[in-house]
């Protein structure tokens, strides 16, 4: 494996990460309790959106195929995709949501915050408008998993049962390999190792201020980086990508 | 002797209205207004906040199915925008003295409507397109003479709406340019969408002035200040020219343009569909309504946890 093929294989990976969110949070569009979340959740569905486009294209430079990021997004399917299982799990309710936002994004900050001092410059530069984006996201979905964790009986219920069920996904987004490490060596991927602390610290002292207990961490999933996945993401493909595959001669 | 002061003072107050009236000054929340005039601002403002809202779904239909990352973007964007005009207009119709939530319940009970267009589906991507162009296109020409109306609150809202609005006309004609030079089957959707949309657009000017029950007061109150025949020909007469130069076809066999009015003249309207909607038997009335209360239904526990939350830290 080149360094180029491991920044391939990286970048497709935020960007995977980023273009499953965005999905996921856009299917809240015009579902929200108040027109205010709805603004929130649209929001943050554009910031990783955006994100996405900005991999994409990236990878798609690097691979040297002439691909687009439509390209990659749209035509790709589930085994090529190295987005993490936890950003396909489809949303059970607004808990959920928010919780599973807590996880993802204040991985994000830290991931980015550090990824600005990559020497790579066009993922520095991308980090440098992901890494504010990110701790907009954190600093709104902590606000919300504390207000409904130590809200009523009805939302720390749901809470703790959307901690207890997206815990076993949370390690995954640690996992390391070999393009990683290699761009690690070069001073262009961020030390997971390094964020897993920052991380572990922001997750308990919210968790702590919404009143939910820790979930056990005897079992934890794993593959979506590997390309196996949940069986939802073949339905988020087959949605998101029906006119591009149906009509595959136009041009939107 | 009291009696006859709070008489005065009413006189005085009734005055000043009119006179701020006559001299074309918005009137503002603390001003006193006749109760007719309230009652029209609030069924007018919160029909139209609610039509935001409602707004949302037939675009929101497509958002997970939007083609390219850049269509996603601008979809969401507008979408986003309608909810922030939605908010708006509930903010600036609850300076007249009704709540969000009940206008919430009007809205479920049936008392307030939003606007039938929004009881038409969204069938396929062009439909998006033909939202922005044709919908936006039809509100913007209303909200642009709505901005000199007579309420302080509502006419500022339309002056930072309209701004917007423009933006999404522009995004939904791109739209149908993009599918008219694109392939056969493309053309057919922009075609198809045309041939839905064009209709309840017409429609959303309301009733010819001859039947429209609102006018005489919304006039004399300069809430309107144009009516729904003048608005709708303007319309017309710009959309026409959009559609020939991007190739496609308005369905109406007998539009022509009137050289001595200097306007198109266009087929009747049927207004026994217009009317039928309105009665609730649109394709997507009953789908509508039933979003929208099952949405603010299911999310009535995050609101109450919000609520006792900010309870318990306010006591603390």
């Amino acid at each position: 494996m080149t360094e180029q093929q491991a920044l391939y294989k990286y970048c497709t990976q935020l960007g995977d990460n980023a273009l499953i969110q965005s999905y996921r949070l856009a299917e809240w569009c015009s579902r929200a309790p108040i027109l205010e979340e709805d603004l929130a959740l649209t929001n943050m569905a554009l910031d990783m959106t955006g994100r996405a486009q900005l991999l994409l294209q990236y990878a798609g430079q690097l691979a040297g195929k002439g691909q687009t990021e439509d390209d990659l997004a749209y035509r790709r399917s589930e085994p090529e995709y190295s987005n993490s299982l936890i950003m396909e799990l489809p949303d059970d309710d607004f808990a959920f949501t928010m919780v599973r936002q807590l996880l993802t994004s204040t991985f994000e900050y830290f991931l980015y915050s550090a990824l600005t001092s990559s020497t790579d410059k066009t993922v520095a530069a991308i980090a440098a408008k992901a890494v504010k984006e990110a701790k907009y996201h954190m600093a709104h979905t902590t606000d919300w998993v504390i207000r409904l964790g130590d809200g009523t009986d009805e939302s720390s219920r749901r809470t703790q049962q959307a901690l207890n069920k997206l815990w076993p996904y949370t390690e995954e987004l640690f996992e390391t390999d070999d393009a990683h490490k290699m761009l690690l060596a070069a001073g262009i991927a961020a030390d997971v190792n390094k964020i897993k602390a920052s991380w572990s610290e922001h997750i308990n002292a919210t968790r702590t201020a919404a009143k939910i207990t820790m979930p056990s961490d005897d079992y934890q999933h794993s593959g979506g980086t590997r390309g196996i996945h949940t069986e939802y993401l073949g339905h988020i493909l087959s949605e998101m990508q029906y006119l591009q595959r149906a009509y595959p001669d136009a041009k939107w | 002797m009291e009696l006859k002061e709070d008489i005065n003072i009413q006189n005085v107050a009734m005055s000043i209205f009119d006179r701020k009236m006559e001299m074309d000054e918005p009137i503002e929340p603390k001003d006193h207004m006749p109760d007719g005039y309230r009652k029209h601002l609030i069924r007018q403002m919160s029909q139209h906040a609610h039509s935001e809202v409602i707004g949302m779904q037939p675009e929101g239909n497509w958002i997970t199915r939007a083609p390219s990352l850049r269509a996603k973007q601008i979809l969401l964007a507008k979408i986003q925008d309608e909810c922030g005009h939605g908010l708006y207009l509930y903010s600036a119709t609850e300076t007249l003295g009704i709540s969000r939530a009940e206008m919430i319940a009007q809205l479920h009970s049936g008392k307030a409507k939003y606007s039938n267009i929004f009881n038409y589906p969204a069938l396929n991507w062009a439909d998006v397109g033909a939202i922005g162009w044709l919908v936006d296109g039809a509100a913007i020409v209303n909200q642009v003479s709505l901005q000199r109306t007579s309420y302080g609150p509502y006419s500022r809202a339309m002056v930072r709406i309209c701004k917007e609005e423009s933006f999404h006309q522009r995004q939904g004609y791109e739209i149908m340019t993009k599918m008219m030079r694109g392939t056969k089957e493309q053309r057919e959707m922009a075609q198809d969408a045309m041939n839905r949309w064009w209709w309840p657009s017409l429609m959303m000017f309301g009733p010819h002035d001859s039947d429209s029950p609102h006018t005489g007061d919304a006039f004399k109150w300069k809430i309107k200040r144009q009516s729904n025949d003048e608005l709708r020909a303007k319309f017309i007469d710009k959309t026409v020219q959009q559609a020939e130069v991007i190739g496609l076809t308005v369905p109406d066999k007998e539009l022509r343009w009137n050289e001595e009015k200097k306007h198109y003249d266009h087929g009747p309207i049927n207004w026994a569909e217009f009317y039928k909607v309105i009665a609730g038997f649109g394709p997507c009335n009953n789908q509508r309504m039933e979003h929208h209360k099952k949405i603010h239904a299911e999310g009535a526990w995050v609101r109450e946890a919000a609520e006792a939350h900010r309870a318990k830290h306010q006591r603390q």
